[in-house]
């Protein structure tokens, strides 16, 4: 039995579990490009508007200015983490997808990379559908912003790794909400994203840089939709390259190790 | 367990298709398919018959390389499952006991989706799902949505699916477990179409029935192992003998019985007598042992299997 730390082995088939969820996913287009859409609208007119009228500036940078790369990580954030939590758990459960497939050449290795390329993929998708809304409210500037598309895929893979480790153990589909109040709503808000991580106690902020990852795709957002570089630019991606890389290769061991009996 | 010879096979000349030696596989502390042997060679049906929990579907999915085995040997297409995963399992069509379609597709996108697992072009998809859909009868539910069809359906679907590689081997685990009379009578046409083309099937199934008239060889497997090994018409006579006589549970019948040294079994209010000779025996009986009603039936695989199996409840 291959350890959880093995490199798993991938083939290009993973390829056809990601154009199937894709082609369900386009099946309902209308319905499922509208939210990221409104989401960008809402978090802008109550948060940037509303609550931007009392706080003014932040950093030099008008509040609604300093939230719109947030508004994106956390997109980013929850497309992948509830793709690869709940979907993927309903896929695999109460369809029986990944049973179905593994009886046709595609492993399970390459059913859940499929699983965890196509959970970054939404996350690329509701990044693209936002982009234009902050740019119509003036918010983050061009062409820099467009990292945020790369930046997007690659943080997804992070996230949809991490939530295919829960989905790997979860008893349950309700035990899937644990993470989601315990990790996703928490790290939501205490990730830079609304306000500076340097108000927090020192504690909270080595906390915030150390364990959660939304803090590293928040300061890259930041940086391309400002834009605004800094020193630690490459310490963030180091961070995020080595979480993803750590998040998938468990995930998926994880994942045989509860389908391959 | 050597196959007998009057199947009317010339085995030599077959290729072997499944190979298993000394095939054993343990959940924990659990073994559920201890040391098995066989072979299964090409263009023939081969069944695997027990009670619940005798180790048919862990087999099934040694063979489906979708379960590691824990030890002895398997070849499949003369490959290893612990190896070449894929190339065998391009050469498989698999149904599986539980009903596992796409619910997120029609009826012909069910078969596309599952087409592209298996790299088969997207025109040539298109012909081979058009041909079956049209093989199980399903033509006119081409575009409509999974749950919106009937079990049986389901059923004929998933077969359908199965097909959609051409595969050398069909291995089907319950293929009709829930079925109307119709739909059973269907598959089992489609299944005998099948071997007249050369295909090799596999199958478990709890109708014994369906065993007798399907399978040319089968086992009787039970904690884990196999009982016997043998074409379906061998099995009973050498087991049970080729006909029951069947008679009323009284003390009149049984007295009678053992005065005449005859062997009997007996089941709640019936007392079975096995028989090669069944005609002599019945008039011996008839004579004998009056005030019983005596009827006399041809011997069937159901009497093998629960005289091998007991007749204890499992599970």
């Amino acid at each position: 039995m291959p350890s959880i730390w093995s490199f798993p082995r991938i083939t290009r088939r993973a390829g056809k579990v990601w154009q199937r969820n894709l082609e369900v996913f386009l099946k309902t287009w209308k319905v499922n490009f509208f939210p990221p859409f409104i989401e960008a609208l809402l978090y802008l007119s109550a948060i940037g508007l509303g609550i931007g009228t009392y706080v003014g500036a932040i950093d030099g940078v008008p509040y609604i200015t300093y939230i719109a790369p947030a508004i994106l990580a956390i997109s980013v954030m929850n497309s992948a983490f509830f793709e690869c939590t709940y979907g993927s758990y309903v896929r695999m459960y109460y369809q029986k997808s990944f049973d179905a497939i593994i009886a046709t050449p595609l492993s399970i290795e390459d059913v859940i990379a499929g699983e965890i390329l196509w959970g970054a993929t939404r996350s690329v998708i509701s990044v693209a559908v936002m982009l234009p809304v902050l740019v119509a409210f003036k918010v983050i500037s061009l062409p820099f912003s467009l990292f945020a598309i790369p930046l997007a895929f690659l943080g997804g893979l992070m996230f949809a790794g991490l939530a295919m480790c829960f989905t790997a153990i979860t008893p349950s589909i309700d035990t899937l909400n644990y993470p989601s109040f315990l990790l996703i709503t928490p790290m939501m808000l205490f990730s830079g994203t609304f306000f500076p991580l340097s108000v927090l106690p020192v504690i909270f902020q080595d906390i915030a840089l150390a364990v959660f990852p939304l803090t590293h795709i928040v300061a890259l957002m930041r940086m391309a939709t400002l834009p605004s570089a800094s020193a630690l630019l490459p310490l963030h991606i180091a961070w995020i390259l080595a979480a993803t890389v750590i998040f998938c290769v468990i995930s998926i061991n994880l994942m045989r190790r509860r389908l391959i009996v | 367990m050597d196959a007998p010879s009057t199947d009317g096979y010339r085995r030599d000349l077959m290729p072997v298709i499944i190979e298993a030696d000394d095939l054993t596989k343990t959940y924990n502390d659990t073994v559920a398919v201890s040391h098995i042997r066989f072979e299964v060679n090409k263009g023939e049906i081969f069944g695997f018959l027990g009670p619940n929990g005798a180790g048919k579907t862990t087999t099934m999915r040694m063979i489906e390389c979708i379960s590691p085995r824990t030890s002895g040997t398997l070849l499949v297409f003369g490959m290893d499952p612990d190896k070449r995963p894929a190339d065998i399992k391009e050469q498989i069509g698999v149904v599986p006991q539980e009903t596992n379609l796409d619910p997120d597709f029609t009826c012909v996108g069910n078969l596309l989706t599952y087409a592209r697992y298996f790299d088969i072009p997207p025109a040539e998809a298109e012909k081979r799902a058009g041909n079956l859909l049209a093989f199980v009868a399903l033509t006119e539910k081409r575009d409509t949505a999974i749950d919106k069809i009937s079990g049986g359906m389901k059923r004929r679907l998933i077969l359908a699916r199965a097909l959609i590689n051409n595969p050398g081997l069909l291995i089907l685990d319950e293929p009709t477990i829930g079925l109307d009379p119709q739909a059973r009578h269907l598959i089992w046409e489609r299944l005998r179409l099948l071997r007249a083309q050369g295909n090799t099937i596999v199958l478990t199934t709890h109708y014994l029935d369906e065993a007798a008239r399907l399978c040319d060889r089968l086992v009787i497997m039970d904690h884990g192992t196999f009982l016997v090994e043998g074409t379906p018409a061998d099995l009973v006579r050498e087991q049970v003998g080729s006909e029951i006589i069947e008679m009323d549970n009284t003390p009149e019948v049984i007295a009678c019985l053992e005065d005449l040294g005859v062997p009997y079994e007996i089941l709640g209010d019936q007392v079975q007598v096995a028989t090669d000779a069944s005609r002599e025996l019945a008039k011996t009986l008839l004579d004998r042992c009056k005030k019983s009603r005596v009827s006399t039936r041809p011997a069937t695989l159901e009497d093998v299997f629960l005289k091998l199996t007991g007749r204890t409840l499992r599970e």
